[in-house]
Protein backbone atom coordinates (compact mmCIF):
# COMPACT_ATOMS: atom_id res chain seq x y z
CA UNK A 1 0.00 0.00 0.00
CA UNK A 2 3.51 2.33 0.57
CA UNK A 3 4.85 1.06 -2.27
CA UNK A 4 6.62 4.90 -3.21
CA UNK A 5 7.41 5.43 0.60
CA UNK A 6 9.52 1.87 0.43
CA UNK A 7 11.36 3.14 -2.52
CA UNK A 8 11.63 6.38 -0.57
CA UNK A 9 12.87 4.63 2.57
CA UNK A 10 15.19 2.23 1.29
CA UNK A 11 16.85 0.01 4.18
CA UNK A 12 19.97 1.37 3.19
CA UNK A 13 18.43 4.62 3.81
CA UNK A 14 16.80 3.79 7.15
CA UNK A 15 20.13 2.96 8.03
CA UNK A 16 22.13 5.60 7.31
CA UNK A 17 19.98 7.76 9.35
CA UNK A 18 19.91 5.82 12.08
CA UNK A 19 23.41 5.00 12.26
CA UNK A 20 25.26 7.96 10.46
CA UNK A 21 28.55 7.34 9.35
CA UNK A 22 31.16 10.63 9.67
CA UNK A 23 28.43 12.00 12.15
CA UNK A 24 30.93 14.34 13.90
CA UNK A 25 32.83 17.63 14.10
CA UNK A 26 36.23 17.22 12.48
CA UNK A 27 38.78 18.83 14.28
CA UNK A 28 41.52 21.00 11.48
CA UNK A 29 39.26 21.76 9.06
CA UNK A 30 40.03 23.62 6.32
CA UNK A 31 36.63 24.05 5.29
CA UNK A 32 33.25 24.74 6.89
CA UNK A 33 30.05 25.50 6.04
CA UNK A 34 26.17 25.64 7.89
CA UNK A 35 23.56 24.64 6.07
CA UNK A 36 19.47 25.04 7.79
CA UNK A 37 16.12 24.30 6.38
CA UNK A 38 14.06 26.69 7.11
CA UNK A 39 10.71 25.30 6.74
CA UNK A 40 11.53 22.30 9.03
CA UNK A 41 14.35 23.90 11.23
CA UNK A 42 16.79 21.10 10.72
CA UNK A 43 20.48 22.21 10.75
CA UNK A 44 23.34 20.70 9.77
CA UNK A 45 27.47 21.59 9.57
CA UNK A 46 29.76 20.40 6.59
CA UNK A 47 33.46 19.83 7.38
CA UNK A 48 36.05 18.59 5.41
CA UNK A 49 39.93 18.95 5.11
CA UNK A 50 41.50 19.95 1.70
CA UNK A 51 44.80 18.95 0.89
CA UNK A 52 47.41 21.31 -1.05
CA UNK A 53 46.13 19.19 -4.47
CA UNK A 54 42.62 20.00 -3.89
CA UNK A 55 41.83 16.37 -2.77
CA UNK A 56 39.47 15.86 0.06
CA UNK A 57 41.45 14.04 2.93
CA UNK A 58 38.39 13.98 4.86
CA UNK A 59 34.88 15.37 4.99
CA UNK A 60 32.29 14.76 8.12
CA UNK A 61 28.82 16.23 9.33
CA UNK A 62 26.99 17.29 12.66
CA UNK A 63 23.60 18.15 12.81
CA UNK A 64 20.18 17.21 12.85
CA UNK A 65 17.57 16.16 10.79
CA UNK A 66 15.10 13.93 9.26
CA UNK A 67 16.09 10.48 7.78
CA UNK A 68 16.34 11.78 4.32
CA UNK A 69 18.82 14.59 5.10
CA UNK A 70 20.77 12.78 7.62
CA UNK A 71 21.07 9.86 5.20
CA UNK A 72 21.98 11.88 2.31
CA UNK A 73 24.78 13.64 4.72
CA UNK A 74 25.57 10.45 5.52
CA UNK A 75 26.44 8.75 2.11
CA UNK A 76 28.00 12.39 0.48
CA UNK A 77 30.68 11.79 3.21
CA UNK A 78 31.57 8.30 2.52
CA UNK A 79 31.64 9.11 -1.09
CA UNK A 80 33.77 12.35 -0.93
CA UNK A 81 36.68 10.87 0.61
CA UNK A 82 39.42 10.84 -2.12
CA UNK A 83 37.89 13.28 -4.27
CA UNK A 84 38.61 16.19 -5.53
CA UNK A 85 37.09 19.45 -4.58
CA UNK A 86 36.35 19.57 -8.31
CA UNK A 87 34.43 16.25 -8.45
CA UNK A 88 32.82 16.63 -5.14
CA UNK A 89 31.25 20.49 -6.81
CA UNK A 90 30.48 18.36 -10.41
CA UNK A 91 28.83 15.32 -8.42
CA UNK A 92 26.67 18.26 -6.58
CA UNK A 93 25.12 19.33 -9.78
CA UNK A 94 24.50 15.99 -11.22
CA UNK A 95 22.79 14.91 -7.56
CA UNK A 96 20.64 17.77 -7.68
CA UNK A 97 19.56 17.15 -11.43
CA UNK A 98 19.08 13.24 -10.51
CA UNK A 99 16.70 14.46 -7.36
CA UNK A 100 14.42 16.93 -9.96
CA UNK A 101 14.68 15.70 -13.04
CA UNK A 102 12.68 12.90 -14.50
CA UNK A 103 14.77 11.56 -17.76
CA UNK A 104 18.27 12.62 -15.97
CA UNK A 105 20.82 10.33 -16.84
CA UNK A 106 22.77 9.96 -13.57
CA UNK A 107 24.93 7.04 -14.23
CA UNK A 108 25.90 8.53 -17.45
CA UNK A 109 26.51 11.97 -16.06
CA UNK A 110 28.95 10.76 -12.83
CA UNK A 111 30.57 8.15 -15.49
CA UNK A 112 33.81 7.08 -13.52
CA UNK A 113 32.23 6.93 -10.10
CA UNK A 114 32.54 3.78 -8.87
CA UNK A 115 29.55 1.52 -9.18
CA UNK A 116 28.43 1.16 -5.56
CA UNK A 117 28.89 4.77 -5.19
CA UNK A 118 26.45 5.16 -7.81
CA UNK A 119 23.92 2.54 -6.78
CA UNK A 120 23.98 4.33 -3.45
CA UNK A 121 23.77 7.79 -4.16
CA UNK A 122 20.72 6.68 -6.92
CA UNK A 123 18.86 4.73 -3.56
CA UNK A 124 17.81 8.55 -3.15
CA UNK A 125 16.42 9.29 -6.38
CA UNK A 126 13.08 8.38 -5.03
CA UNK A 127 12.75 11.69 -3.74
CA UNK A 128 11.55 13.00 -6.93
CA UNK A 129 7.98 11.53 -6.09
CA UNK A 130 8.19 13.65 -2.88
CA UNK A 131 9.11 17.32 -4.25
CA UNK A 132 8.94 19.07 -0.54
CA UNK A 133 11.61 16.42 0.47
CA UNK A 134 14.38 17.50 -2.58
CA UNK A 135 15.81 20.21 -0.45
CA UNK A 136 16.29 17.29 2.83
CA UNK A 137 18.66 15.36 0.20
CA UNK A 138 20.19 18.60 -1.24
CA UNK A 139 20.96 20.18 1.90
CA UNK A 140 23.70 18.31 2.88
CA UNK A 141 25.69 18.60 -0.96
CA UNK A 142 24.57 22.29 -0.91
CA UNK A 143 26.33 23.50 2.39
CA UNK A 144 29.42 20.92 1.23
CA UNK A 145 29.35 23.08 -1.57
CA UNK A 146 29.00 26.44 -0.14
CA UNK A 147 32.21 25.43 2.12
CA UNK A 148 34.39 24.46 -0.58
CA UNK A 149 33.74 27.14 -2.69
CA UNK A 150 33.67 30.16 -0.25
CA UNK A 151 32.93 29.02 3.20
CA UNK A 152 29.51 30.06 5.33
CA UNK A 153 26.33 29.62 5.29
CA UNK A 154 23.49 28.29 2.80
CA UNK A 155 19.91 27.38 3.41
CA UNK A 156 17.84 26.01 1.01
CA UNK A 157 14.85 28.85 0.90
CA UNK B 1 -16.32 17.31 29.84
CA UNK B 2 -18.67 15.96 27.02
CA UNK B 3 -17.85 13.26 24.55
CA UNK B 4 -18.35 14.05 21.12
CA UNK B 5 -21.34 11.56 21.18
CA UNK B 6 -23.47 14.24 23.13
CA UNK B 7 -22.08 17.20 21.47
CA UNK B 8 -25.24 16.76 18.62
CA UNK B 9 -28.05 16.95 21.47
CA UNK B 10 -26.57 20.20 23.31
CA UNK B 11 -27.31 22.84 21.16
CA UNK B 12 -29.54 25.10 22.88
CA UNK B 13 -28.41 28.43 20.78
CA UNK B 14 -27.71 26.97 17.66
CA UNK B 15 -31.48 26.71 16.64
CA UNK B 16 -32.09 25.42 13.20
CA UNK B 17 -28.50 25.47 12.59
CA UNK B 18 -27.81 22.32 15.45
CA UNK B 19 -24.22 21.02 15.28
CA UNK B 20 -25.10 18.11 12.90
CA UNK B 21 -21.53 16.91 11.86
CA UNK B 22 -22.55 15.47 8.79
CA UNK B 23 -24.20 18.63 7.64
CA UNK B 24 -20.78 20.49 8.57
CA UNK B 25 -19.09 17.91 6.73
CA UNK B 26 -21.21 18.95 3.82
CA UNK B 27 -20.52 22.84 3.86
CA UNK B 28 -17.18 22.05 2.87
CA UNK B 29 -16.81 20.77 -0.35
CA UNK B 30 -12.80 20.64 -0.11
CA UNK B 31 -13.32 18.41 2.23
CA UNK B 32 -14.81 15.60 -0.33
CA UNK B 33 -11.40 14.80 -2.26
CA UNK B 34 -9.04 11.96 -2.49
CA UNK B 35 -5.39 12.81 -1.52
CA UNK B 36 -2.66 9.91 -3.11
CA UNK B 37 -6.51 8.00 -3.41
CA UNK B 38 -7.23 8.31 0.15
CA UNK B 39 -10.08 10.27 1.61
CA UNK B 40 -8.53 13.63 2.72
CA UNK B 41 -7.85 13.90 5.99
CA UNK B 42 -7.36 17.61 6.91
CA UNK B 43 -5.49 17.84 10.22
CA UNK B 44 -4.01 21.28 9.39
CA UNK B 45 -6.49 23.44 11.22
CA UNK B 46 -4.02 25.50 13.27
CA UNK B 47 -1.97 26.75 9.81
CA UNK B 48 -5.17 27.42 7.88
CA UNK B 49 -8.72 26.06 7.84
CA UNK B 50 -10.47 25.00 5.16
CA UNK B 51 -13.38 26.71 3.42
CA UNK B 52 -17.33 26.58 3.77
CA UNK B 53 -19.30 27.08 0.66
CA UNK B 54 -21.20 29.76 2.35
CA UNK B 55 -17.92 32.12 2.09
CA UNK B 56 -17.07 30.66 -0.94
CA UNK B 57 -20.60 31.80 -2.52
CA UNK B 58 -20.02 34.97 -0.81
CA UNK B 59 -17.19 35.69 -2.53
CA UNK B 60 -18.14 34.82 -5.92
CA UNK B 61 -21.48 36.66 -5.27
CA UNK B 62 -19.20 39.81 -4.30
CA UNK B 63 -17.22 39.58 -7.90
CA UNK B 64 -20.28 38.51 -10.09
CA UNK B 65 -22.72 41.38 -9.18
CA UNK B 66 -22.27 44.65 -7.01
CA UNK B 67 -18.43 44.63 -6.54
CA UNK B 68 -17.05 47.90 -6.82
CA UNK B 69 -14.23 50.15 -5.18
CA UNK B 70 -15.55 51.31 -1.21
CA UNK B 71 -15.57 54.66 0.45
CA UNK B 72 -15.05 56.22 -3.22
CA UNK B 73 -18.06 55.95 -5.32
CA UNK B 74 -21.73 57.98 -5.71
CA UNK B 75 -22.77 55.58 -7.95
CA UNK B 76 -24.85 52.10 -6.85
CA UNK B 77 -22.02 49.36 -6.70
CA UNK B 78 -19.70 51.43 -5.16
CA UNK B 79 -22.50 51.74 -2.23
CA UNK B 80 -23.30 48.43 -2.31
CA UNK B 81 -19.79 47.50 -1.90
CA UNK B 82 -19.47 50.13 0.90
CA UNK B 83 -22.23 48.73 3.08
CA UNK B 84 -21.04 45.32 2.78
CA UNK B 85 -17.83 45.89 3.68
CA UNK B 86 -18.81 48.21 6.64
CA UNK B 87 -21.11 45.23 7.77
CA UNK B 88 -18.59 42.60 7.68
CA UNK B 89 -16.79 45.39 10.59
CA UNK B 90 -20.19 45.14 12.57
CA UNK B 91 -20.05 41.63 12.33
CA UNK B 92 -16.32 41.34 13.72
CA UNK B 93 -17.17 43.92 16.33
CA UNK B 94 -20.06 41.72 17.20
CA UNK B 95 -17.76 38.26 17.04
CA UNK B 96 -15.83 39.51 19.40
CA UNK B 97 -18.00 41.96 21.72
CA UNK B 98 -15.63 45.28 20.76
CA UNK B 99 -17.76 48.43 22.00
CA UNK B 100 -17.64 49.94 18.99
CA UNK B 101 -17.32 49.42 14.60
CA UNK B 102 -14.21 51.67 15.00
CA UNK B 103 -12.17 49.53 16.85
CA UNK B 104 -11.87 47.04 14.64
CA UNK B 105 -9.49 47.57 11.85
CA UNK B 106 -8.90 45.63 8.92
CA UNK B 107 -5.06 44.64 7.66
CA UNK B 108 -3.86 41.65 6.15
CA UNK B 109 -3.79 39.09 9.05
CA UNK B 110 -2.28 39.08 12.61
CA UNK B 111 1.16 38.98 11.50
CA UNK B 112 0.21 42.77 9.76
CA UNK B 113 -1.58 43.92 12.88
CA UNK B 114 1.26 43.36 15.23
CA UNK B 115 3.75 45.14 13.11
CA UNK B 116 1.26 47.62 13.00
CA UNK B 117 1.35 48.42 16.73
CA UNK B 118 5.09 47.67 16.83
CA UNK B 119 5.55 50.35 14.21
CA UNK B 120 2.74 52.66 15.21
CA UNK B 121 2.07 52.27 19.14
CA UNK B 122 5.31 51.06 19.92
CA UNK B 123 7.33 53.92 18.24
CA UNK B 124 5.47 56.86 19.45
CA UNK B 125 4.61 55.39 23.40
CA UNK B 126 7.21 53.39 23.92
CA UNK B 127 10.94 55.15 24.66
CA UNK B 128 14.25 53.63 25.68
CA UNK B 129 14.37 51.48 28.77
CA UNK B 130 10.75 50.64 28.66
CA UNK B 131 10.01 47.02 28.97
CA UNK B 132 8.08 44.81 26.89
CA UNK B 133 6.74 41.17 28.17
CA UNK B 134 6.13 38.37 25.70
CA UNK B 135 5.94 34.87 26.55
CA UNK B 136 8.51 31.62 25.40
CA UNK B 137 5.86 30.24 23.74
CA UNK B 138 5.09 33.20 21.04
CA UNK B 139 4.75 32.98 17.35
CA UNK B 140 7.44 34.33 15.51
CA UNK B 141 5.04 36.68 14.15
CA UNK B 142 5.20 38.01 18.05
CA UNK B 143 8.60 37.90 18.78
CA UNK B 144 10.07 39.37 15.91
CA UNK B 145 8.66 42.70 15.12
CA UNK B 146 9.38 43.67 19.04
CA UNK B 147 12.92 42.65 18.56
CA UNK B 148 13.12 44.86 15.59
CA UNK B 149 11.99 47.56 17.82
CA UNK B 150 14.61 46.70 20.45
CA UNK B 151 17.64 47.02 18.07
CA UNK B 152 15.37 50.06 17.29
CA UNK B 153 14.64 51.85 20.12
CA UNK B 154 16.50 50.12 23.16
CA UNK B 155 13.47 49.01 24.70
CA UNK B 156 13.83 45.54 26.57
CA UNK B 157 12.27 42.51 25.89
CA UNK B 158 11.47 40.21 28.46
CA UNK B 159 10.30 36.56 27.93
CA UNK B 160 8.21 34.51 30.72
CA UNK B 161 9.30 30.98 30.48
CA UNK B 162 6.98 27.58 30.71
CA UNK B 163 6.95 24.75 32.27
CA UNK B 164 7.68 21.34 30.83
CA UNK B 165 3.99 21.23 29.91
CA UNK B 166 3.67 24.35 28.32
CA UNK B 167 2.32 26.30 31.06
CA UNK B 168 2.54 30.14 30.77
CA UNK B 169 4.30 30.62 34.39
CA UNK B 170 2.54 33.37 36.00
CA UNK B 171 4.43 33.50 39.40
CA UNK B 172 7.66 34.27 36.85
CA UNK B 173 5.31 36.92 34.84
CA UNK B 174 4.09 38.90 38.12
CA UNK B 175 7.64 39.35 38.84
CA UNK B 176 8.59 40.35 35.54
CA UNK B 177 5.67 42.95 35.60
CA UNK B 178 6.86 46.59 36.84
CA UNK B 179 6.78 50.23 36.46
CA UNK B 180 9.00 49.91 33.53
CA UNK B 181 6.43 47.80 31.45
CA UNK B 182 4.97 49.38 28.90
CA UNK B 183 3.41 46.16 26.43
CA UNK B 184 2.49 42.65 27.05
CA UNK B 185 2.35 40.74 23.68
CA UNK B 186 1.42 37.84 24.46
CA UNK B 187 -0.43 34.38 23.06
CA UNK B 188 -4.20 33.56 23.74
CA UNK B 189 -3.26 29.72 22.62
CA UNK B 190 -0.21 28.61 21.17
CA UNK B 191 -0.03 27.48 18.07
CA UNK B 192 2.71 24.48 19.17
CA UNK B 193 1.40 23.62 22.34
CA UNK B 194 -2.28 23.95 22.15
CA UNK B 195 -1.59 26.06 26.01
CA UNK B 196 -4.74 28.28 26.31
CA UNK B 197 -3.31 30.91 28.40
CA UNK B 198 -4.95 32.86 31.75
CA UNK B 199 -5.39 35.73 29.30
CA UNK B 200 -8.08 37.69 32.04
CA UNK B 201 -5.43 37.32 34.94
CA UNK B 202 -2.17 38.35 32.66
CA UNK B 203 -4.23 41.01 31.10
CA UNK B 204 -5.61 42.27 34.95
CA UNK B 205 -2.04 42.02 36.01
CA UNK B 206 -0.86 44.14 33.47
CA UNK B 207 -2.96 46.87 34.02
CA UNK B 208 -2.51 46.34 37.95
CA UNK B 209 1.04 47.69 36.54
CA UNK B 210 0.21 50.32 34.45
CA UNK B 211 1.13 48.41 31.24
CA UNK B 212 -1.37 47.55 28.14
CA UNK B 213 -1.99 44.08 26.93
CA UNK B 214 -1.77 42.62 23.15
CA UNK B 215 -3.38 39.33 22.64
CA UNK B 216 -2.43 37.30 19.93
CA UNK B 217 -6.01 35.52 19.16
CA UNK B 218 -5.05 33.20 16.08
CA UNK B 219 -5.49 30.20 17.81
CA UNK B 220 -8.27 31.32 19.95
CA UNK B 221 -10.88 33.02 18.13
CA UNK B 222 -12.06 29.31 15.96
CA UNK B 223 -12.16 27.53 18.79
CA UNK B 224 -13.72 29.54 21.74
CA UNK B 225 -15.70 32.69 22.25
CA UNK B 226 -13.46 35.64 22.88
CA UNK B 227 -14.81 38.89 24.81
CA UNK B 228 -12.81 41.87 24.20
CA UNK B 229 -14.25 43.78 26.75
CA UNK B 230 -14.72 41.43 29.39
CA UNK B 231 -10.99 40.42 29.15
CA UNK B 232 -10.21 43.91 28.73
CA UNK B 233 -7.50 43.44 26.23
CA UNK B 234 -5.97 45.91 24.91
CA UNK B 235 -5.42 44.68 21.19
CA UNK B 236 -6.74 41.62 19.96
CA UNK B 237 -5.50 40.41 16.69
CA UNK B 238 -6.49 37.44 14.26
CA UNK B 239 -6.18 36.48 10.93
CA UNK B 240 -9.24 35.37 8.50
CA UNK B 241 -7.82 32.23 7.00
CA UNK B 242 -7.66 30.25 10.49
CA UNK B 243 -11.29 31.22 11.23
CA UNK B 244 -12.70 29.40 7.71
CA UNK B 245 -12.44 32.64 6.15
CA UNK B 246 -10.41 33.72 3.52
CA UNK B 247 -6.51 34.66 3.31
CA UNK B 248 -5.20 38.04 3.05
CA UNK B 249 -7.58 39.91 5.78
CA UNK B 250 -7.75 39.69 9.44
CA UNK B 251 -8.55 41.98 12.05
CA UNK B 252 -6.50 44.30 14.71
CA UNK B 253 -8.86 45.36 17.72
CA UNK B 254 -7.42 48.10 19.64
CA UNK B 255 -9.73 50.13 22.26
CA UNK B 256 -10.57 53.75 20.47
CA UNK B 257 -9.04 55.73 22.69
CA UNK B 258 -5.56 53.96 21.86
CA UNK B 259 -6.08 53.62 18.02
CA UNK B 260 -6.84 57.54 17.72
CA UNK B 261 -3.69 58.29 19.92
CA UNK B 262 -1.78 55.95 17.27
CA UNK B 263 0.02 57.31 13.61
CA UNK B 264 -0.53 56.06 10.95
CA UNK B 265 0.83 52.90 9.53
CA UNK B 266 0.91 53.32 5.84
CA UNK B 267 -0.19 56.60 4.28
CA UNK B 268 -2.14 57.52 0.85
CA UNK B 269 -5.58 56.90 -0.27
CA UNK B 270 -8.77 56.15 2.08
CA UNK B 271 -7.24 57.07 4.97
CA UNK B 272 -7.17 61.15 5.18
CA UNK B 273 -9.63 63.86 6.03
CA UNK B 274 -7.59 66.13 3.82
CA UNK B 275 -5.08 66.40 1.82
CA UNK B 276 -3.62 69.61 0.10
CA UNK B 277 -0.20 69.60 -1.07
CA UNK B 278 1.53 71.23 2.13
CA UNK B 279 -0.15 69.35 4.60
CA UNK B 280 -2.80 66.35 5.33
CA UNK B 281 -5.25 65.89 7.88
CA UNK B 282 -5.80 62.18 8.80
CA UNK B 283 -9.03 60.12 9.06
CA UNK B 284 -9.65 58.26 12.42
CA UNK B 285 -9.87 54.68 13.53
CA UNK B 286 -10.47 52.45 11.99
CA UNK B 287 -10.05 53.96 8.40
CA UNK B 288 -6.47 55.75 9.54
CA UNK B 289 -5.21 52.30 9.47
CA UNK B 290 -6.64 51.27 6.15
CA UNK B 291 -4.81 52.72 3.31
CA UNK B 292 -5.18 52.37 0.13
CA UNK B 293 -7.85 50.21 -1.46
CA UNK B 294 -8.85 47.67 0.79
CA UNK B 295 -9.25 43.54 0.39
CA UNK B 296 -13.06 44.18 -0.36
CA UNK B 297 -13.93 40.42 -1.49
CA UNK B 298 -12.16 39.10 1.51
CA UNK B 299 -13.28 41.08 4.34
CA UNK B 300 -16.78 40.30 2.85
CA UNK B 301 -15.78 36.61 2.85
CA UNK B 302 -14.64 36.99 6.46
CA UNK B 303 -17.93 38.54 7.56
CA UNK B 304 -19.54 35.13 5.71
CA UNK B 305 -17.08 33.12 7.56
CA UNK B 306 -18.32 34.62 10.97
CA UNK B 307 -22.02 34.17 10.05
CA UNK B 308 -21.29 30.76 9.56
CA UNK B 309 -19.54 30.08 12.69
CA UNK B 310 -21.78 32.23 15.00
CA UNK B 311 -24.53 29.58 13.49
CA UNK B 312 -22.79 26.86 14.43
CA UNK B 313 -22.07 28.49 17.95
CA UNK B 314 -18.94 28.96 19.36
CA UNK B 315 -19.94 26.86 22.91
CA UNK B 316 -20.75 23.80 20.50
CA UNK B 317 -17.64 23.86 18.84
CA UNK B 318 -15.78 24.03 21.74
CA UNK B 319 -17.22 21.15 22.76
CA UNK B 320 -16.94 19.06 20.38
CA UNK B 321 -13.18 20.13 19.56
CA UNK B 322 -12.45 19.67 23.43
CA UNK B 323 -14.17 15.74 23.26
CA UNK B 324 -11.81 15.35 19.76
CA UNK B 325 -9.25 16.52 21.80
CA UNK B 326 -9.35 14.12 24.15
CA UNK B 327 -9.90 10.91 22.50
CA UNK B 328 -7.15 12.38 19.94
CA UNK B 329 -5.14 12.55 23.08
CA UNK B 330 -5.44 9.25 24.51
CA UNK B 331 -5.44 7.21 20.95
CA UNK B 332 -2.16 8.90 19.76
CA UNK B 333 -0.58 8.55 23.37
CA UNK B 334 -1.51 4.40 22.49
CA UNK B 335 1.13 4.70 19.70
CA UNK B 336 4.26 3.12 21.24
CA UNK B 337 7.37 5.34 21.10
CA UNK B 338 4.89 8.93 20.57
CA UNK B 339 5.16 11.79 23.01
CA UNK B 340 2.79 14.52 23.61
CA UNK B 341 4.84 18.53 23.64
CA UNK B 342 2.28 20.29 25.88
CA UNK B 343 0.15 19.13 27.94
CA UNK B 344 -0.95 22.03 29.80
CA UNK B 345 -4.39 21.76 31.73
CA UNK B 346 -6.29 23.84 29.65
CA UNK B 347 -5.69 23.29 26.09
CA UNK B 348 -7.43 23.84 22.26
CA UNK B 349 -7.98 21.11 19.94
CA UNK B 350 -3.85 21.51 18.77
CA UNK B 351 -1.58 18.00 19.61
CA UNK B 352 2.12 18.39 18.91
CA UNK B 353 4.28 15.30 18.91
CA UNK B 354 7.35 13.36 18.29
CA UNK B 355 8.08 10.18 17.59
CA UNK B 356 11.24 8.04 18.90
CA UNK B 357 11.14 6.12 14.97
CA UNK B 358 11.19 8.93 12.92
CA UNK B 359 11.96 12.73 12.38
CA UNK B 360 8.46 14.80 12.39
CA UNK B 361 9.33 15.50 8.35
CA UNK B 362 8.97 11.90 7.57
CA UNK B 363 6.46 11.40 9.96
CA UNK B 364 4.89 14.07 8.18
CA UNK B 365 5.49 12.47 4.64
CA UNK B 366 4.28 9.23 5.85
CA UNK B 367 0.87 10.28 7.09
CA UNK B 368 0.62 12.16 3.89
CA UNK B 369 0.59 9.23 1.96
CA UNK B 370 -2.36 7.82 3.63
CA UNK B 371 -4.11 11.10 2.67
CA UNK B 372 -3.58 12.69 6.62
CA UNK B 373 -2.48 16.09 6.53
CA UNK B 374 -0.33 17.54 9.53
CA UNK B 375 1.97 19.56 9.92
CA UNK B 376 5.78 19.23 10.31
CA UNK B 377 8.22 21.58 11.35
CA UNK B 378 8.87 24.23 13.97
CA UNK B 379 5.56 25.69 13.36
CA UNK B 380 7.04 29.46 13.22
CA UNK B 381 7.59 29.13 16.81
CA UNK B 382 11.36 27.48 16.66
CA UNK B 383 11.89 29.48 20.70
CA UNK B 384 9.13 26.40 21.85
CA UNK B 385 11.17 23.72 20.07
CA UNK B 386 14.36 24.61 21.36
CA UNK B 387 12.43 24.72 24.88
CA UNK B 388 11.38 20.91 24.18
CA UNK B 389 14.96 19.86 22.84
CA UNK B 390 13.71 18.91 19.57
CA UNK B 391 13.72 20.78 16.14
CA UNK B 392 10.37 20.03 14.84
CA UNK B 393 7.30 18.47 16.04
CA UNK B 394 4.10 16.96 14.03
CA UNK B 395 1.15 18.88 14.45
CA UNK B 396 -2.05 17.45 14.36
CA UNK B 397 -4.84 20.60 15.07
CA UNK B 398 -8.66 19.91 14.67
CA UNK B 399 -11.02 21.73 13.75
CA UNK B 400 -15.04 22.04 13.49
CA UNK B 401 -15.29 19.06 10.85
CA UNK B 402 -12.81 16.71 12.51
CA UNK B 403 -14.13 13.46 13.70
CA UNK B 404 -13.01 10.78 15.93
CA UNK B 405 -13.15 8.03 12.65
CA UNK B 406 -9.96 10.84 11.13
CA UNK B 407 -8.55 10.57 14.84
CA UNK B 408 -8.39 6.82 14.48
CA UNK B 409 -7.07 7.42 10.50
CA UNK B 410 -4.03 9.59 11.50
CA UNK B 411 -3.42 7.03 14.19
CA UNK B 412 -3.23 4.12 11.92
CA UNK B 413 -1.12 6.19 9.51
CA UNK B 414 1.22 6.34 12.47
CA UNK B 415 1.73 3.06 13.19
CA UNK B 416 2.49 2.73 9.26
CA UNK B 417 5.40 4.98 9.89
CA UNK B 418 6.62 2.44 13.44
CA UNK B 419 6.13 -0.37 10.65
CA UNK B 420 8.73 1.30 7.93
CA UNK B 421 11.51 2.94 10.42
CA UNK B 422 10.91 -0.56 12.98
Amino acid sequence: MFEDLRELYQEVILDHGKNPRNCHPLEGASHMAHGNNPMCGDTLDIFLKVDEAGSIADVSFFGRGCAISVASASMMTEILKGKTVAEARKLTEDFQSMCTKDDFDFEGAVNGLDEDAVERLQMLSGVKEFPVRVKCATLAWHTMNAAVVDGGEVTTE
Amino acid sequence: MSNASNVVEMSPNAGSNAYDMERVRKDFPALHQDVYGKPLVYLDNGASALKPQAVIDTMTEVMSTYYANVHRGVHRLSQLSTDAYEEARRKVATFINAATDDEIVFVRGATEAINLVAATHGRTHLSKGDEVIISHMEHHANIVPWQMLRDEMGIVLKVVPIDDEGHFLMDAYEEMLSPRTKLVAVTHISNALGTITPMAEIIRLAHEAGALVLVDGCQAVPHMKVDVQALDADFYVFSGHKLYGPTGIGVLYGKLDLLNAMPPYQTGGDMIRSVTLEKTEFAVAPHRFEAGTPAIVETIGLGAAIDYITALGLDNIAAHEQALLEYATAQLLAVPGLHIHGTAKEKASIISFVMDAAHSHDVGTIVDRAGVAVRAGHHCAQPVMDRFGVTATARASFGIYNTKDEVDLLVEALNAVQEIFG
